[in-house]
Parts: C-alpha cells; sequence; structure tokens
C-alpha cells in the first residue's frame, strides 16, 4: 500500500465511524422524545384530573352537605379558585412555589412565567409542570372552605384565599416540593421529610388552617339546637366519587412520569381509599347502630387524604393499614371528639384533612420503603427499612406545617376583618348566602 | 256539603286514589304536607350529629262530597288507607256553605 492508499482507507474509515456516532444521536434523542411524550400525556392526563377533583368533585361534596340556601355560594368557594388561584399562579405564585433555592421561599425568576416555554423539567415540559402543579395551588384552599361554608362574607373569602395563597401555601410547597426546600427529602433539604403529593403541603395546611376559621369566625347561627342536615347527600356521593378518581392523578401523577412509581401510587391510593372506607364504615356501625352512606364516603375521602403522603413509598399492604387507621381516627374526631370540644367546622376540613393528613404524614415515615422505588438499594426510607430518624423527621415537617398554617390564618383572618369584615349579617346568614351574597337561588320553586 | 280532609301515608295515595275514582269520587286536591300525630319522629345522625326528625311527610287528600254520600266516602278511605300501623293518618269532616263552578258559575251539589 502506498501512501495515498492508507490515507483513504483512515479517511473512510474516520467518517464510517462519524456516521455511527450521528446516528447513534439520533437514535438517543428519538428515545428521548418517545419517552417525554409519555410521560407528557400521563402528566396532562393527571393535571386534568386533579382540576376534577375541585370542580365538580369537591363542588359536589360540600354543596350537597350544606343547608339548600348555602349550596350555590358553597359551590363558588370551590369554583371561583379555579379562576382565582390559576391567576395568581401565572403571575407570581409558580416562581415563589418553584423558582429559586432558599429553605423558605423561591424567588422572582418565574414572575409572569416569561422565561418559561417548552424546555423540559424532568421528562417533561416546563409548562406542564407549572399546569400540573397548580392544581394543587386551587384545591387546597378550596379544601378550607368546608370550615367558614354558611358564613363567611363573599370578598372576604376572596381575600382571605388569595393571601392564604401567598403567606402559607407558597412558602410550605417551596419548603416541601421546591429546589433546596427546608424539607426537601429530595433536594438535600436539612430537615428531609417525606410528602410524595401532598400530605403537609396540602392537606396539614388547609386542615388545621380550616380549624383556626372555625374558631374565628364562631358557630353558624343556631349551631347545634338547629337542624343543619345536608341538604342532598346524593351530590355529596356523586362528588366523592370524583374525588376518588382525581385523587389518581394527584397522587399517581406525582411520580411526574409514566413510571412503575407512578403504578405504586395508583395502586396504593386505591387500596388506602378502600380500607378507610370500610374504617369508617366499622366505627360508625358499632357507634351509631347504622353505616350511613355520608360516613362511607366520608371515610373514603379520610383514606385518601392519609395515602397522600405516603402514595409513592409504601406497598399494598401498609396502604390498606394507612387507610383503616385513618377512617378509624378520623371518625372518632369527626363524630366523637368534635362534639365534645364544641367547635363548629361546618364540613369538617380539619377532622378530614387536618387530622386524616397528619396520621398520613407520621404513617409515611414507619412505612416508607426503599423497595417502592428503588429496589436495587440505597438509602433507606422509613422505620421498616431501619431509619426511625424518619419518623422525627416526618413529625417535625408536620409541626413546622401546623404552626404555618396556623399562625398564617390568624393573621390573614385578622387582616379581612379589618378590611372587609369576615363574618355576614345575621340577617345575610338566616337569609341564606345564595341570596344575600350571589342574588340568586340553586332551586326554584315556580320553575 | 261536607268536607273531608284526609291525612295519609304518602305511598297509600295511588291505591286511595283509585278507590275514590272507583265509587265516582271525580275530584279532589292533594298537598304534600308534613307533620306528626301520636307517632312522633325519628332519629338521624349525620357524622356524630344527632337530629330528631319530627316532622313526617304526608299526604292531605281535600274532597267535597255531597251530605248523602259521606260514609261511603269516608269507609272507601279507610279502606284503602289502612295499614294497621302507627302513622295511618287521620280523618276530618266539616260543613262547607257554598260551592262554585268557576267555568259556567254553576252552584252547590251540582258544581261539585
Amino acid at each position: 500500500m502506498n501512501r495515498l492508499q492508507r490515507m483513504l482507507l483512515l479517511f473512510a474509515a474516520v467518517s464510517a465511524r462519524g456516521q455511527e456516532q450521528e446516528r447513534l444521536a439520533a437514535l438517543e434523542q428519538a428515545v428521548e422524545a418517545a419517552q417525554s411524550s409519555a410521560d407528557n400525556a400521563w402528566m396532562l392526563t393527571s393535571t386534568a384530573l386533579v382540576l376534577l377533583m375541585t370542580g365538580p368533585g369537591l363542588a359536589l361534596f360540600y354543596g350537597g352537605l350544606v343547608r339548600r340556601k348555602n349550596v350555590l355560594s358553597t359551590m363558588m368557594h370551590s369554583f371561583i379558585l379555579m379562576a382565582v388561584a390559576s391567576v395568581l399562579w401565572a403571575v407570581i405564585g409558580y416562581s415563589l412555589a418553584f423558582g429559586g433555592d432558599g429553605w423558605f421561599l423561591g424567588d422572582f425568576r418565574y414572575a409572569f412565567l416569561g422565561s418559561v416555554g417548552l424546555e423540559r423539567q424532568g421528562s417533561i415540559p416546563h409548562l406542564t409542570f407549572i399546569a400540573f402543579q397548580l392544581m394543587f395551588a386551587i384545591i387546597t384552599p378550596a379544601l378550607i372552605s368546608g370550615a367558614f361554608a354558611e358564613r363567611m362574607r363573599f370578598s372576604a373569602m376572596l381575600l382571605f384565599t388569595a393571601l392564604w395563597s401567598l403567606i402559607v401555601y407558597y412558602p410550605l410547597a417551596h419548603m416541601v416540593w421546591g429546589p433546596g426546600g427546608l424539607l426537601n427529602a429530595f433536594a438535600e433539604g436539612p430537615i428531609p421529610c417525606f410528602d410524595f403529593a401532598g400530605g403537609t403541603v396540602v392537606h396539614i395546611s388547609s386542615g388545621v388552617s380550616a380549624l383556626v376559621c372555625a374558631l374565628y369566625l364562631g358557630k353558624r347561627l343556631g349551631y347545634p339546637s338547629e337542624t343543619m342536615r345536608p341538604h342532598n347527600l346524593a351530590l355529596s356521593v356523586t362528588g366523592a366519587c370524583l374525588l376518588w378518581v382525581g385523587w389518581f392523578g394527584f397522587n399517581a401523577g406525582s411520580a411526574l412520569a409514566s413510571s412503575a412509581l407512578a403504578a405504586s401510587a395508583f395502586v396504593a391510593t386505591h387500596f388506602g381509599a378502600a380500607a378507610a372506607t370500610l374504617g369508617w364504615m366499622l366505627a360508625e356501625w358499632l357507634k351509631n347502630g347504622k353505616p350511613s352512606a355520608l360516613g362511607a364516603i366520608t371515610g373514603a375521602v379520610a383514606g385518601l387524604v392519609a395515602i397522600t403522603p405516603a402514595s409513592g413509598f409504601v406497598r399494598p399492604m401498609p396502604a390498606l393499614l394507612i387507610g383503616f387507621v385513618a377512617g378509624v381516627v378520623c371518625f372518632y374526631m369527626v363524630a366523637v371528639a368534635k362534639q365534645k370540644l364544641g367547635y363548629d367546622d361546618s364540613l369538617d376540613a380539619f377532622g378530614v384533612h387536618g387530622v386524616g393528613g397528619t396520621v398520613g404524614a407520621i404513617l409515611t415515615g414507619v412505612f416508607a420503603t426503599r423497595a417502592v422505588a428503588d429496589p436495587s438499594g440505597g438509602r433507606a426510607f422509613g422505620w421498616i427499612d431501619g431509619n426511625p430518624m424518619q419518623l422525627v423527621y416526618q413529625l417535625v415537617g408536620s409541626l413546622v406545617a401546623w404552626v404555618i398554617a396556623a399562625l398564617g390564618t390568624v393573621v390573614i383572618l385578622k387582616i379581612c376583618d379589618l378590611t372587609v369584615g369576615v363574618r355576614v349579617d345575621p340577617e345575610h346568614e338566616i337569609q341564606g348566602l345564595d341570596l344575600s351574597m350571589h342574588g340568586e337561588e340553586a332551586y326554584s320553586h315556580e320553575s | 256539603m261536607k268536607k273531608i280532609e284526609a291525612v295519609i301515608q304518602p305511598f297509600k295515595l295511588e291505591e286511595v286514589k283509585e278507590a275514590l275514582i272507583a265509587i265516582g269520587i271525580d275530584g279532589m286536591t292533594v298537598l304534600e304536607v308534613r307533620g306528626h300525630g301520636r307517632q312522633k319522629g325519628h332519629k338521624e345522625v349525620y357524622r356524630g350529629q344527632e337530629y330528631v326528625v319530627d316532622l313526617l311527610p304526608k299526604i292531605k287528600l281535600e274532597i267535597v262530597v255531597p251530605e248523602s254520600r259521606l260514609d261511603e266516602v269516608t269507609e272507601t278511605l279507610i279502606r284503602a288507607a289502612r295499614t294497621g300501623k302507627i302513622g295511618d293518618g287521620k280523618i276530618f269532616v266539616s260543613d262547607i256553605g257554598e260551592a262554585i263552578r268557576i267555568r259556567n258559575g254553576d252552584r252547590g251539589e251540582t258544581a261539585l
């Protein structure tokens, strides 16, 4: 071979390798795009499912529980948050919750969503992530409305939920899920608290705030001597069923991918709800002699609440156990302890979400196992993995959520009271909020 | 003319109506009402909150008949509405001074 031949051969070999590398890169890109498409499909579905929980799910669940003169105002509490919380989220909320890497709060880098586009966050488009997280920011303040239903001025409700989002929700969401957050177990937070889908951020925060609202506002006129029976439990059953279905998006969607972890969370969620339904029903049957439909659906919601922080960390049997415990404990809180303590949490937002959320957060520390996410090994998760310290982190995380929610809510209620006035006038309360606040009625006698 | 007011169990309405039509009673007014006699109410429990529901749903029938048919109608009513249990209801009878058919001004028993 002369020199020229050798050079030609070398050139051919180099260019062949170059082509191969190009092909490989193209293949990798195609695989990534395919995975992103699959994940994005599930995440957009989950996003819609979580919105379904607020309207119609929660709107029906709560709407059926109030008296007929307050059904529209109660449903409006949920519905209007689909608008208010969304606008706030786009303008500033997302940035404060998920921008920056402070311990307590994000920053303004994503304000007005200016710098946000189709680039990926994990394997999904950033905008999908923003929309998914937004749905949580909608339902959380809506849950609180169960405590002040039938007696809060509409203008005060708007001001309260807007301020509550800013002062309680965005900081808590950042602390637990945001980059660098104080309680974020997966971003080197100093207090690594496990909260897969919102036991602290959503349920403890809304439930404890609900209790503060109920205490601050006082009892509804006539409670408990006058009859305040739910006006249409069929609406509530329908709403509870929609909540159950929507919760698959809430929990399994929190895997942020169409992954095996999502499947695990899906299954845990379902078993938690099922066991809690039976737990509440049995407790009620033993105590009151009759198993009510209202009891069964309330038990299901309590179980869904309790399994929320645990859903991505526990195997099916602990999920059953967590659900069952939550069903029994929440029944006791709502049907026994509340009557003795005498506060009027109209629709039991505290008894179900505050108590169920705390039970779930603590039991997550007991039953969380790496076997769910990473069977090959890695660090120990909860007590059953040999990490009893996790229980302490869970307690501290819950306590932080309790304190922020309680203090924040007291301050916000004071602000609302000094500006627009929190509670409606007695004559308006007797007339019903549908007519006095909104100038309409849900059920007309003439048509 | 006599007015018969019968408070009966709601689920007995169809039977009573058919029995009255069968003996040729053409007109009646039916009201959905709530109330209780000696039966009293029942207890309902919602998430541990107990309520005594003492006003129960009932049906009130109003029929105006010629005096001559009073016994026949009340007996038919009793037969159709009776279950033999507490809560079957009551019948009240009172005098009617005048009856007028709005369409043509007929008065008295011909207006019934």
